[in-house]
């Protein structure tokens, strides 16, 4: 019989939806002036959509500066630079912003000529914004074996925000919180806690998720679990 | 008639349990679609496959078409135009004529639904009723928006900006706008005749029938002939790579004859093809979806040579089938490639040439962009993600400027 956790685990799904701002950067100058205008929801687009959209391409730069310094302003060393980036350490939009301003901000001191290279016409970067919907899905976990199975079977949108939008939420996986409060499996939150979900694909952490309480299920038994 | 369920073995069955979920809290809410023809063009074929897939997700989306005599559509036909660009003067009879039939359709039409869902110009003027009836109002624009004539924007943008919300098909066509402007790329039904599965004995007698070699590469742009898509340009990749490689150029289209520009083109490429056995220069008559989905099965590299382009789902049909596309960065098509992951994006005629080549060479490279083209396409570009991208916007008219709504 496995453990049964003090409170349910209730997976939730996030679907967006994408908004234009009209708003355009045709070099590193006006990327700059943009980045610091944009609304959060603006920032949250820019460094995370890529995750959900181009998931399999992962783990190519998981932002969209990057991927426009690096393959539009053909600018490989800041394209790098901010890719580099490591969202983790930043748990607010507004810690993300400032850590990009202050990448860009060097770079385009250190030279000032290129701030001007315009990109190609029809290819300057579209500053966009993201509405998102959260809703329960029917998916509930009341153990850790139920845990596993839903884990299964969510979409990679319910996983996303588990472990992506948490993180902006509350500073740490929905995943973890639970493990840890609710089924008092501390040694398998820390786990999930300890690899970098922006360098995989959303796939491969599913799996790597499933894994970890897979090996924690075989090591104990049921009778533990 | 396709179901949602259909759709299932390919986007799985959470993408189609996430669709019912987010649709449950639209039950009974009526959608009314208004658009200026019931037959023909991208925005019929559209929501003859989008209104029965939301009625299966409960939704009571409706249909209705605006009337207008012919003087009418020539005067849309030519608003089309100056919205891509091209340089149009109206007169004051032909603004007239816009501004009356719009008027006559927004008294006579029974405009019943909770959400007005308005697709193009045509019919954009009946947001004038909504100072009287209320509802929530979205405008569609399906059409490339990024270089449209100044005074045809102008005008239009009164109207526009009288609606909730806007929906562009791509980032270049957002405009300064009052209002909010949505993105909704447009998408490719995986179970049309266009881009399902074909047994092998149909491409191979579909190339039999064309007289296409199928031991030797093919290349192929499916386009209509058309300046913007650059024919003559291809043909002159074609030759550029020619020397180097024994293939041959597919160039398959429609729409030719009763379009005199088409007709000039056609007569361009026809020069520039100049009886090379190697290329073949098909004109195909309208319903051949078959056809087109079979020549592009059978490429081994498809182009999209555009100069300038909607959206150009035909970058996202080749992927579709697993196929390397090279195609022009213009339009949506940045959208549908990122460059050398899901395929090559060129500016140039010598740029196209070399990645032509390049791709035919290296058969384990193409292979690889179009199993990632495919992946991107499955995720991105199918129609159950246009459905939901509809549905969420649905949701969003009553959740204006909240960054993240709890439904």
């Amino acid at each position: 019989m496995a453990l049964q956790a003090n409170d349910p685990f209730n997976f939730y799904t996030r679907q967006n939806l994408t908004f234009l701002t009209g708003r355009r950067a045709r070099n590193l100058s006006e990327l700059l002036a943009g980045i610091k205008e944009a609304t959060e929801a603006s920032i949250y687009h820019h460094t995370h959509h890529f995750l959900v959209r181009h998931e399999f391409l992962s783990p190519e730069p998981p932002n969209d500066y990057a991927y426009w310094i690096t393959n539009i302003l053909q600018d490989r060393i800041l394209g790098e630079e901010v890719a580099s980036i490591d969202l983790r350490e930043y748990s607010t939009l507004e810690d993300i912003r400032a850590r990009i301003l202050e990448v860009i901000g060097r770079s385009k001191s250190r030279e000032a000529g290129r701030s001007k290279h315009n990109a190609p016409p029809g290819e300057e970067f579209h500053f966009m914004e993201t509405q998102s919907f959260v809703l329960p899905t029917k998916h509930v976990a009341h153990n850790l074996i139920e845990f596993k199975e839903c884990l299964k079977c969510v979409s990679i949108h319910s996983i996303y925000f588990h472990v992506f939008e948490a993180r902006l939420r509350q500073r740490d996986s929905d995943f973890s919180l639970w493990l840890s409060n609710s089924l008092h499996e501390e040694k398998l939150a820390r786990e999930f806690l300890q690899f970098d979900p922006y360098t995989q694909t959303l796939e491969n952490l599913r799996q790597t998720l499933i894994r970890l309480v897979d090996t924690r299920l075989k090591r104990e038994g049921n009778g533990n679990a | 008639m396709a179901t949602l369920r259909d759709y299932e073995r390919y986007v799985g069955r959470e993408v189609i349990e996430e669709l019912e979920l987010v649709a449950g809290r639209l039950s009974g809410v009526v959608v009314q679609n208004i658009n200026s023809t019931a037959v023909g063009g991208g925005v019929a074929e559209i929501l003859m496959r989008m209104v029965p897939l939301l009625h299966d997700l409960g939704v009571n989306a409706q249909w209705d078409v605006i009337k207008g005599g012919e003087r009418f559509f020539e005067v849309t036909k030519k608003m089309h135009n100056a919205l891509h660009g091209e340089h149009v003067e109206f007169s004051k009879e032909e603004i007239d004529l816009f501004v009356e039939t719009n008027e006559m359709n927004a008294r006579d039409m029974n405009l019943h639904g909770d959400i007005m869902f308005i697709h193009d110009p045509q019919p954009c003027g009946l947001v004038r009723r909504k100072k009287d009836l209320g509802r929530k109002w979205i405008w569609r624009c399906h059409i490339d928006f990024s270089h449209p004539d100044p005074f045809t924007w102008r005008f239009l943008k009164e109207y526009i900006e009288q609606y909730d919300v806007s929906v562009f098909s791509a980032p270049s066509f957002a405009r300064e706008l009052h209002i909010p402007q949505a993105l909704v790329s447009p998408s490719i039904d995986p179970l049309s005749d266009k881009n399902r599965e074909l047994p092998q004995e149909t491409i191979d007698s579909i190339l039999e029938r064309f007289k296409i070699d199928k031991s030797r590469p093919i290349v192929t742009q499916i386009s209509r002939f058309d300046y913007l898509k650059d024919p003559v340009g291809v043909v002159k990749v074609f030759r550029r790579i020619r020397k180097y490689i024994d293939c041959q150029l597919v160039l398959a289209g429609g729409g030719a004859t009763d379009d005199p520009e088409g007709a000039k083109v056609l007569a361009e490429v026809e020069e520039a093809v100049n009886n090379d056995a190697d290329i073949f220069l098909l004109l195909l008559p309208p319903a051949s979806d078959i056809e087109i989905n079979a020549l592009q099965r059978a490429s081994t590299v498809i182009l999209q040579k555009s100069l300038r382009e909607g959206f150009g789902l035909t970058v996202a049909e080749g992927l579709w089938k697993a196929k390397p596309v090279i195609a022009g960065a213009v339009g949506g098509i940045p959208l549908q490639i990122v460059n050398k992951y899901s395929g090559l994006l060129t500016h140039t005629i010598e740029g196209t040439a070399f990645a032509l080549k390049q791709l035919l060479q290296s058969p384990a490279y193409a292979k690889s962009l179009g199993g990632n083209g495919r992946e991107h396409v499955r995720k991105n570009f199918l129609i159950t993600r246009h459905l939901r991208d509809y549905l969420l916007l649905f949701h969003s008219l009553s959740h204006k400027g909240e960054p993240v709504v709890y439904l």
